[in-house]
């Protein structure tokens, strides 16, 4: 029965929380755009860029709206399946939790008012000023779960007090708490992959509109910053990845052997490149490049990486799955470096209206940065396990005491079928928006955001 | 009663849920009233009166939420995990009601805008209602076992008393949601909100006499409390002079003073609620030795401390720029190309 409990709440708590990440991502990128759009608009007058802000204003609407939806779920969630776990962490967690609603979502939900339905209300600099302060906020709320989430993963600042089951974490240095050893690189990691899903969802609409021949000059212009962002965010995506495997090889070992499917210990450790894991043989099968895992987690070809065997059976991950996972991140995330290099240098020669292939290809590419999200927050999750708390508190023991199976069952199923319809309309009224296109009324600016000064003329920016 | 660091805790969440109580108060009130108008117009004035600000007040039942959690976790816990599938339907109208606003003006066909209305009405009275029914249990107090686990099931939360105190939120809540609906509109769909507004006082006022009457003759810890301490009768009477207020200050035209009188009856009745409780989180019932306490329950001092200075640096600032916006959107709706 207990063993029912846990796996439907671990379930649910995928299902719950990766349902809600496909949101986040897209309300910070999008928040980084729309600051960039409009604070272009300011300096330069190009009345195509106000028609971009407003645009892509409504889109952010929509992904906000979903965002704040299922991420009250989240909220709760800990107290109603994860009971233990909210008692032993409490004291920390928590005020992560708090700290975020106070300074993030009370910032992000204030002054999206004024971005969405201030247009005509407020003066430019004053809805610019809303616009920064929405993207700040996102960008807040991931600093404060990140804390939150880091914790787990690389507790610090704490001690325990209490046996049993009335063991709990209490906070001895704050700083210390929020500074965790893992805190700053998953950060700049997970920021970056925020950054990446928002730019390359522009990319994306805009290349479809040069496909379709559908507002060009809309089109041509928002592809052109948008282009440059998505390469940006995917550099950096590399760079703090590589950083973040560093830090997972010194403080979770255990994990990196896992992420890798390694085994055996072994100096000078190939990366794979592509496998897979045979879990019941404790082998990996693949492509190898010799030398780069070292190199990877130490930054030296010949150091020595520990394997599985160096840990006992009960402590270690899931290897399948977390191979998997960090594999698909991984090659995704390489795979985005090469088209948005891609896109860039043909935009850079002009080029790119001309090929079609890659237009195409850059239409899709926004599945790749919400899927590497996914996975890297499966891969970083399932890679912690069989902690909830790392070497603190095991996962079983997190649950809560008192909810039976047949709840969680009827939760789970309530959820899915909620989430799979939220899912629907969110994809039809994103379609209807994009289909729709920028208005053309929004070419002038109306209200108190009209130009004080003369319309200047401006020239079409050429890809 | 001392000012300890726990003290000021629970002043500190229940300040945070009466802010919720107040301000996500009137746009579920509003989203209760939604059905009564037919009118596709009338409608969207209704949706834009509360568009920009509800999602902000919705922001103080999750930080409360927080502040519990970190405050208090092992209330957190027990009543979360205690009250597992009524939080679940909670979640579930709080969802279909935050979409549905979104939604419901994105196409012009008649179906998808009826279903987000329901979808709107129908989350927004059921989340009332369930949130009602909590405090109500938690007033009356649930089976607490000694390892400070809810002992209780699903159906017994629902009992008469809980129930009732259900009903009485949705009632206060639409009569705040009118009064607030009367200060936002204009013309002949101000005058018919009016009418509500007078209908869902009387309305309020049956319920909330009749949780008073139940409250002294069926929930004994409370009665004993009242009888040793007859000045909380000062609150009771403050809370009927601030509903009294409300058809006079209509009657003297002066709207905004009934909603900041609806927005008092809210604060007193809170208030009352609070000094009933003190020091329990969680009354235990039968055995009240099991309670959760704002002590036994309670975070490490130094978190609370820490607490306390984030809280006192966030939220004067955020009081600042919801006063900022409140004031950007003040006066009568007016639809246009933003508009839901
Ligand atoms: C990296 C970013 C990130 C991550 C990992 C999470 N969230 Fe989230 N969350 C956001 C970034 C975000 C956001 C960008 O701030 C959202 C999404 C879209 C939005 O509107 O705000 C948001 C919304 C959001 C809301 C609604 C806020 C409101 O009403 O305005 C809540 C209560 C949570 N989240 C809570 C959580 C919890 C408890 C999480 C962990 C289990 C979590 N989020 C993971
Ligand atoms: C937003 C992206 C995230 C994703 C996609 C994600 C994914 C997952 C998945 C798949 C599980 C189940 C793992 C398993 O059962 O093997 C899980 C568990 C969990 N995660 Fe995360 N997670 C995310 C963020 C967070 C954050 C931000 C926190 C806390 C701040 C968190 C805390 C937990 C907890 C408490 C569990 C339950 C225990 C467990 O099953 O491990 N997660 N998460
Ligand atoms: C380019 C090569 C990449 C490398 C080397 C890399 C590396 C890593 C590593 C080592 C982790 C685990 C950190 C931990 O468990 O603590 C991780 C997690 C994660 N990755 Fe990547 N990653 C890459 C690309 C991407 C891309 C393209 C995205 C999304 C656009 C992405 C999104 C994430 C997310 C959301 C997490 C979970 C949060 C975290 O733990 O930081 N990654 N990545």
């Amino acid at each position: 029965m207990a063993m029912d409990v846990l796996f439907l709440s671990r379930l649910q708590f995928g299902l719950t929380i990766g349902f809600h990440y496909i949101y986040p991502p897209l309300s910070i990128g999008l928040g980084l755009m729309l600051v960039l759009m409009e604070g272009a608009w300011l300096k330069t007058k190009n009345p195509v860029y106000h028609q971009m802000a407003r645009f892509w204003t409504k889109v952010f609407a929509l992904t906000f709206a979903l965002g704040v939806a299922t991420g009250i779920v989240m909220e709760f969630e800990f107290g109603t399946n994860w009971a233990t776990y909210s008692r032993f962490v409490g004291d920390v967690f928590g005020s992560a939790l708090a700290a975020e609603g106070i300074f993030a979502f009370f910032l992000e939900s204030g002054f999206l008012a004024v971005l969405l339905f201030g247009w005509d209300k407020v003066g430019r600099k004053t809805h610019f000023f809303a616009t920064c302060m929405v993207c700040l906020g996102a960008h807040f709320s991931a600093v404060w779960i990140v804390v939150a989430n880091s914790w787990m993963q690389t507790p610090a600042g704490y001690h325990i007090v209490g046996e049993g089951l009335h063991a709990r974490a209490e906070v001895t240095d704050f700083w210390a708490m929020v500074f965790n050893p893992s805190f700053t690189e998953r950060l700049f990691h997970t920021i970056c992959g925020a950054w990446s899903a928002g730019a390359f969802l522009v990319v994306s609409v805009s290349a479809w509109y040069l496909l379709k021949k559908k507002h060009v000059d809309f089109a041509r212009l928002s592809l052109k910053i948008s282009l440059v962002v998505a390469l940006i965010a995917s550099l950096l995506q590399g760079l703090s990845g590589h950083i973040s495997a560093q830090g997972v090889a010194k403080n979770q070992p255990v994990k990196l052997a896992a992420f890798e499917g390694l085994y055996e210990t072994t100096s000078n450790a190939p990366l794979m490149v592509i496998g897979w894991v045979d879990e019941k043989n404790s082998k990996t099968h693949g492509i190898e490049i010799p030398y780069l895992l070292s190199f990877l987690a130490d930054n030296n070809f010949h150091s020595t990486v520990a394997g599985l065997n160096q840990f006992p059976p009960q402590d270690r991950p899931p290897v399948a799955s977390s191979f998997f996972f960090f594999h698909g991140m991984v090659g995704i995330g390489c795979a985005l470096i090469g088209v948005s290099l891609l896109g860039c240098f043909y935009a850079w020669k002009k080029k790119l209206v001309e090929k079609r292939w890659l237009l195409w290809l850059l239409v899709f590419s926004v599945l790749g940065p919400e899927l590497a999200n996914q996975l890297g927050w499966f891969a970083a999750e399932v890679g912690r396990q069989p902690w909830i708390v790392w070497h603190e508190l095991r996962t079983p023991q997190g649950l809560s005491a008192v909810v039976k199976a047949n709840a969680v069952l009827a939760s789970l199923i309530l959820f899915t079928f909620i989430y799979f319809l939220l899912f629907a309309v969110f994809i039809y009224l994103l379609n209807d928006k994009i289909q729709h296109g920028p208005h053309e009324d929004d070419l002038i600016p109306s209200g108190k955001l009209a130009l004080p000064d003369e319309l200047t003329e401006h020239k079409n920016h050429d890809l | 009663m001392t000012f300890d660091l726990n003290t000021i805790w629970f002043i500190l969440v229940g300040v945070l849920f009466t802010g919720y109580a107040m301000l996500d108060g009137f746009d579920l009130g509003i989203g209760a009233l939604h059905l009564f108008t037919k009118k596709d117009e009338e409608r969207r004035v209704l949706l834009n009166s509360i568009g920009p600000v509800w999602d902000g007040n919705e922001v103080w039942l999750v930080t409360a939420g927080g502040a519990l959690f970190a405050a208090f976790p092992n209330v957190y816990a027990t009543v979360f995990s205690g009250f597992y599938l009524a939080f679940y339907l909670l979640l579930a109208s709080l969802i279909f009601r935050a979409v549905a606003i979104e939604f419901r003006s994105k196409q012009p066909m008649f179906w998808w805008r009826q279903m987000w209305d329901i979808g709107f009405a129908g989350g927004s009275i059921l989340s009332s209602l369930l949130l009602g029914v909590a405090l109500g249990n938690i007033a009356q107090g649930v089976p607490v076992d000694e390892r400070g686990e809810f002992a209780g099931t699903f159906l017994g939360l629902l009992q008469p008393y809980p129930l009732l105190v259900g009903i009485t939120t949705v009632a206060l809540f639409m009569m705040h949601g009118a009064i607030y609906g009367v200060m936002k509109t204009e013309g002949e769909l101000h005058d018919k909100i009016r009418r509500w507004a007078m209908n869902a006082i009387i309305f309020f006022v049956i319920c909330a006499a009749t949780t008073t009457m139940a409250t002294l003759l069926y929930i004994p810890h409370i009665a004993a409390r009242v009888r040793d301490n007859p000045w909380l009768f000062s609150i009771v009477l403050a809370n009927m002079l601030a509903i009294a207020n409300i058809p006079r200050e209509f009657h003297r035209g002066k709207d905004w003073l009934a909603f900041l009188s609806s927005c008092a009856t809210i604060i007193t009745l809170m208030l009352l609620f609070g000094l009933n409780q003190y020091p329990y989180m969680v009354y235990s019932l039968p055995n009240p030795e099991n309670s959760l306490t704002i002590h036994n329950a309670a975070s490490s001092s130094r978190t609370l401390e820490t607490m306390l200075i984030i809280a006192g640096i966030g939220v004067p600032i955020v009081i600042a720029y919801t006063v900022c916006i409140y004031w950007i959107f003040r006066g009568k709706v007016k639809i246009d190309r933003m508009s839901y």
